[in-house]
């Protein structure tokens, strides 16, 4: 974590010796891991936040937030024994949103002194005056409690940049030997990165909010080549899922173990029988379902999407409009229950206070295979309101807006959207695999694609293993399913217990224009769907 | 606004002697991005979001030996470089030798290109709501038809000076626009884009336009069979396919025998190159100074990005070569800059153009499916290039010589090696709005279609 001091220094607020080597220090990775979060917003922060805040409203808007981020990236790549790349991306700087007679404004500055944050204010009002011409609508927001002093770490306890460089790569060298131990083994390539984000925020309600979240992801990809090289085959790079952790959660992937059995993988997909095409029962480990829960229920059940507000990039949505589907449409048998949350242990997603200052709370998107509710904003929730008027739930915002660095905007993000485990049975992989009679295990996200309106989609997997007569045969290659929305959910017939559940992620989530990645896990346990469209994608040259 | 928001290039000059006189490494390079963007979002026929941000990053990359990191920072007082400096030396020291380092480029020669327009620099956040209004207006007239768009514009500067003498400078505006225009009913959709360095010339009137007769037309699509079909691509389709062949050029990864340009099999130790690969109306070249690319003229390392020929023809000519693969192989780099084509140095890809038209190749055609654009692609099989994908926001049915009906949007399951291989027909080559890529719309055959969404 980030000292004030060390902010300030890389603020340009104030600068001295002290400053500079505790900076060098953090390069050299000798800093301890820091175990506490903040406890207070730092004072020069809250002074700027306060300046923007203030700027804004003298400039003429009625409401006004203002974040302060700062954002550190390292990426660290290597292929079989060499470094192919060792990078450290650090910006901070100041975001302005502004309401002005119901017109949003927004403007972002590099330039953190009081003129800088007062002059984004000033842009982000004038833009917001020169665009009420092309409104008819006026922006409300949805009330929402004020948290004047909060704090909130996420579940980290090593900072991975009090790592030195050279340990992480001797990692990555050690899992790369390992694998190309393998036979045929002849390509193998891994990446460490991780986000650190220190995000201050204040808006002219009276909340000062600070939070510091750090992200982790290990990437390892295996190629396999057949003594004749007519083949190749890959498994990953996605082995291990990305987590809201540290340092400590690399380790506990032990990918220097896992490594043997990642190449093992790809080794034996050379062989593998090419899949009949037809109907097949899947068995969808989280590793991979979780890339379908994204795409085929987290998106369409954005709001905005399903009111337009994406129609020209990410597309709009089957769920929609509103009215004719809150609490009606069935996406599901009545053991199927989806929930939004950003509170997960972990989750990609997860924090303690969104980007409209809004605590979050877990609510039911698919609730016993009905359709319940939409991913909301401040903004938006109020477009819901007879919803949850006449369904006795409040009009609040779900905790959904985000912005991925202080130069955006914020806007309605995905939380954490997840499926309930069953809760009657814990019933493991293994059981589900015994109990079915011809089906596919897939395992690992592959190629993924799915329509705008988020009906028609195409999935892959890393590893398919074939199953007969409730036990596993062998693996097989060039599988991918087809399917339709709510045909696919609807037949869900066996869900994996609690021990099963496992969550999944990305750190490069793409919506909005201009374009925002947004990291996020869904977490799920092995499902079993019946008779599914599966086509072999494998063609020639 | 002024040059002034972004960095000059006096400003880069002394940051990088800054940087320089501070560095203790072996060799150091130092890459300087500016940028100030504004833009305005509209959808749901109202005003969304709109912003302006200003950003300048400095990304130090240090040597010593060996042993090579970098650093970017997006503080560029002396404080905040001389920090960035001193954590990418102390990066590199940890970092264990890349054998594949190659020394830092000096002094080169790199051609001028007119990226820079006043007229998109100098744009007001009024210029934009009146651009939007062009969209907007007509639909909230019109009572059937909902529009979303964006209108996206940016001035920005880059810089790259080394320890072995480089220094570049480049600063180019962007202006692009998209607007999709959506039938109240739920069953049409239509998309049209502009993408021009220069804001002028972007035509908002003419955009609303065919947006709005798109969406009409493409109201009540029926379903038909998936199948092998006949194609019609839009420039922006064919961009969208063909795109990709871009980052499948890589020489290292054709002769090490993991891309479709690599020869497989037991004999299989080489490349294509030299090849028939494509249809011989096929000529693919990148060239930055083209008047409908204008990109930078030099890529990420300082390398000169001068016009290259990937495709002659139909033939393979080139696969693009880094500096460290280029001389392990003993031939000249072509800007590879580590992968695919140009580490962001070469602007789009250009397909050359052919001499029919959109018009002609549908009224020669007896059936085909007429495509706007594609969506969501993802590579399912990189040893063929095979994608797949969606059509999007204006699907038809040629028959006999005439748009017949809208249809059904389809998922494909194809490569763009299949695709210029089939070709029918060719029309000239435009600037599209999705992916920076000049080409032309194509007419080809067997294009195979998977299966039907129902997505409009």
């Amino acid at each position: 974590m980030t000292t004030r001091r060390d902010f300030l220094a890389t603020t340009g607020l104030a600068a001295s010796a002290l400053t500079l080597a505790a900076r060098r220090a953090d390069a050299a990775g000798t800093r301890s891991p820091i175990l506490t979060a903040n406890t207070e917003p730092d004072p020069q922060v809250k002074v700027l936040l306060l300046e923007a805040l203030t700027a804004a409203k003298l400039a003429g808007a009625s409401w006004a937030d203002a974040r302060i981020q700062r954002q550190r990236r390292q990426n660290i790549g290597t292929r079989e024994q060499q470094v192919t790349n060792v990078s450290d991306t650090d910006t901070i700087g100041c975001g302005v949103r502004v309401i002005v007679d119901g017109t949003w404004g927004f403007s972002a500055t590099r330039s953190l002194t009081k003129e800088g944050v007062a002059r984004a204010a000033q842009r982000a009002v004038s833009l917001a005056k020169a665009n009420r011409v092309a409104r008819e609508r006026l922006v409300r927001l949805a009330p929402t409690e004020v948290h004047p002093n909060a704090t909130w770490k996420s579940g980290y306890t090593i900072d991975p940049w009090s790592i030195p460089v050279e340990e992480k790569v001797a990692l990555l060298f050690a899992a790369n030997a390992e694998a190309m131990k393998v036979k045929n083994i002849r390509f193998v390539n891994s990446n460490l990165s991780f986000v650190k984000e220190e995000r201050s925020y204040a808006n002219s309600e009276g909340s000062m909010i600070t939070q510091d979240v750090v992200r982790s992801w290990v990437t390892m990809s295996c190629t396999a080549v057949s003594d004749d090289r007519t083949e190749t085959a890959t498994r990953g790079p996605e082995v291990v899922q990305p987590m809201g952790r540290g340092w400590e959660y690399v380790l506990e992937n032990d990918i220097v173990k896992n490594a043997t059995v990642w190449a093992e993988q790809a080794r034996e997909k050379l062989t593998a029988r090419p899949v009949d095409v037809g109907r097949w029962d899947l068995i969808l480990h989280p590793s991979q379902l979780f890339l379908t829960i994204h795409e085929s229920i987290a998106h369409p059940t954005e709001l905005d999407r399903a009111m337009g507000y994406e129609a020209n990039y990410a597309g709009t949505s089957f769920i929609a409009p509103p009215d004719n589907v809150l609490g009606k449409l069935r996406l599901g048998p009545d053991m199927l229950t989806i929930r939004g949350n950003r509170s997960e242990k972990d989750g990609l997603a997860t924090i303690g206070y969104d980007d409209d200052g809004v605590k979050p709370d877990e609510f039911d998107i698919i609730r016993n295979g009905i359709f319940w509710d939409y991913q909301t904003t401040r903004e938006q929730a109020e477009w819901l309101r007879p919803w949850y008027e006449k369904n006795g739930m409040p009009v609040r915002s779900h905790g959904c807006a985000y912005a991925q660095s202080w130069s955006d905007v914020a806007f309605q993000r995905m939380p954490n959207v997840s499926i309930v485990p069953d809760q009657q049975v814990d019933r493991s992989l293994d059981d589900m695999v015994a109990a079915t009679d011809k089906g596919i295990v897939m395992i690992g996200r592959s190629s993924y694609s799915i329509d705008q309106q988020r009906y028609n989609a195409q999935f892959g997997a890393q590893v398919c293993y074939e199953v007969k007569g409730g036990k596993i045969v062998g693996q097989l290659r060039d599988v991918a399913y087809v399917m339709r929305t709510p045909d696919f959910w609807n037949s869900v017939d066996l869900l994996g217990g609690k021990s099963s559940y496992e969550l999944g992620g990305t750190f490069n989530d793409g919506k909005g224009q201009p374009g925002q990645s947004n990291a996020v896990s869904h977490g799920c346990p092995p499902v079993r769907f019946k008779n599914i469209n599966v086509i072999n994608t494998g063609r020639q040259l | 606004m002024d040059e002034a928001l972004v960095l000059s290039r006096a400003e880069c000059e002394d940051i990088v002697q800054r940087a320089l006189t501070l560095s203790k490494a072996d060799a150091c390079r130092i890459n300087i991005g500016a940028s100030y963007q504004t833009n305005l979002r509209f959808a749901d026929n109202q005003m969304s979001t709109s912003g302006i941000s200003d950003d300048a990053s400095i990304t130090i990359s240090s040597v010593f030996g060996k042993k090579r990191a970098s650093v970017t920072t997006n503080d560029t007082s002396p404080d905040g470089l001389a920090r960035a400096v001193a954590q990418s030396e102390a990066l590199a020291k940890l970092s264990p030798d890349d054998p594949e380092l190659m020394p830092e480029l000096g002094a080169q020669t790199y051609a001028s290109i007119p990226a820079w327009f006043d007229s998109t620099a100098n744009l007001s956040a009024e210029d934009r709501a009146k651009a939007a209004l062009t969209a907007l207006e007509p639909a909230r007239k019109a009572k059937d038809l909902t529009v979303a768009g964006f209108i996206d514009c940016s001035a920005n500067a880059t810089a790259i000076g080394t320890s072995a003498g480089l220094f570049a400078y480049h600063r180019s505006t962007g202006a692009n626009y998209t607007l999709t225009v959506r039938t109240n009913d739920g069953t049409g959709s239509g998309w049209v884009g502009g993408d021009e360095n220069d804001f002028s010339r972007i035509d908002f009137a003419g955009i609303a336009t065919r947006a709005i007769d798109k969406a009409r037309a493409s109201r009540n699509p029926q379903a038909i069979e998936p199948g092998r079909y006949t194609v019609i691509f839009e420039p922006q389709a064919v961009s969208d396919l063909i795109g990709s062949v871009r980052g499948a050029m890589n020489a290292r990864s054709a002769e090490e025998g993991r891309s479709p340009f690599s020869v497989r099999g037991p004999n299989g130790n080489g490349t294509k190159l030299g090849e028939r690969i494509m249809d011989t109306r096929v000529t693919l070249v990148t060239d930055p100074a083209d008047p409908q690319i204008l990109g930078s003229p030099f890529d990420g390392e300082g390398m000169p990005t001068g016009r290259q020929v990937w495709v002659e023809n139909g033939v393979l000519k080139q696969l693009a070569y880094s500096r460290f693969w280029a001389a392990r192989k003993g031939v000249q780099p072509n800007s590879g800059g580590g992968g695919g084509f140009g580490g962001g140095g070469g602007g789009g890809l250009k397909m050359l153009g052919g001499d029919s038209t959109l018009d002609a190749m549908i009224q020669g055609t007896e059936r085909a499916v007429l495509v706007t654009r594609l969506w969501y692609l993802r590579v399912v099989d990189g040893r063929t290039l095979v994608y797949t994908g969606l059509t999007r926001d204006g699907t038809f049915l040629v028959e006999n010589g005439k748009v017949a009906r809208s249809i059904k949007n389809f998922r494909f399951n194809d490569s763009p090696l299949f695709l210029l291989n089939n070709l029918e027909a060719v029309g000239p080559s435009v600037r599209v709005a999705e992916g920076g890529s000049v080409v032309p719309a194509l007419k080809a055959r067997d294009f195979s279609f998977t299966s039907l969404s129902d997505a409009v």
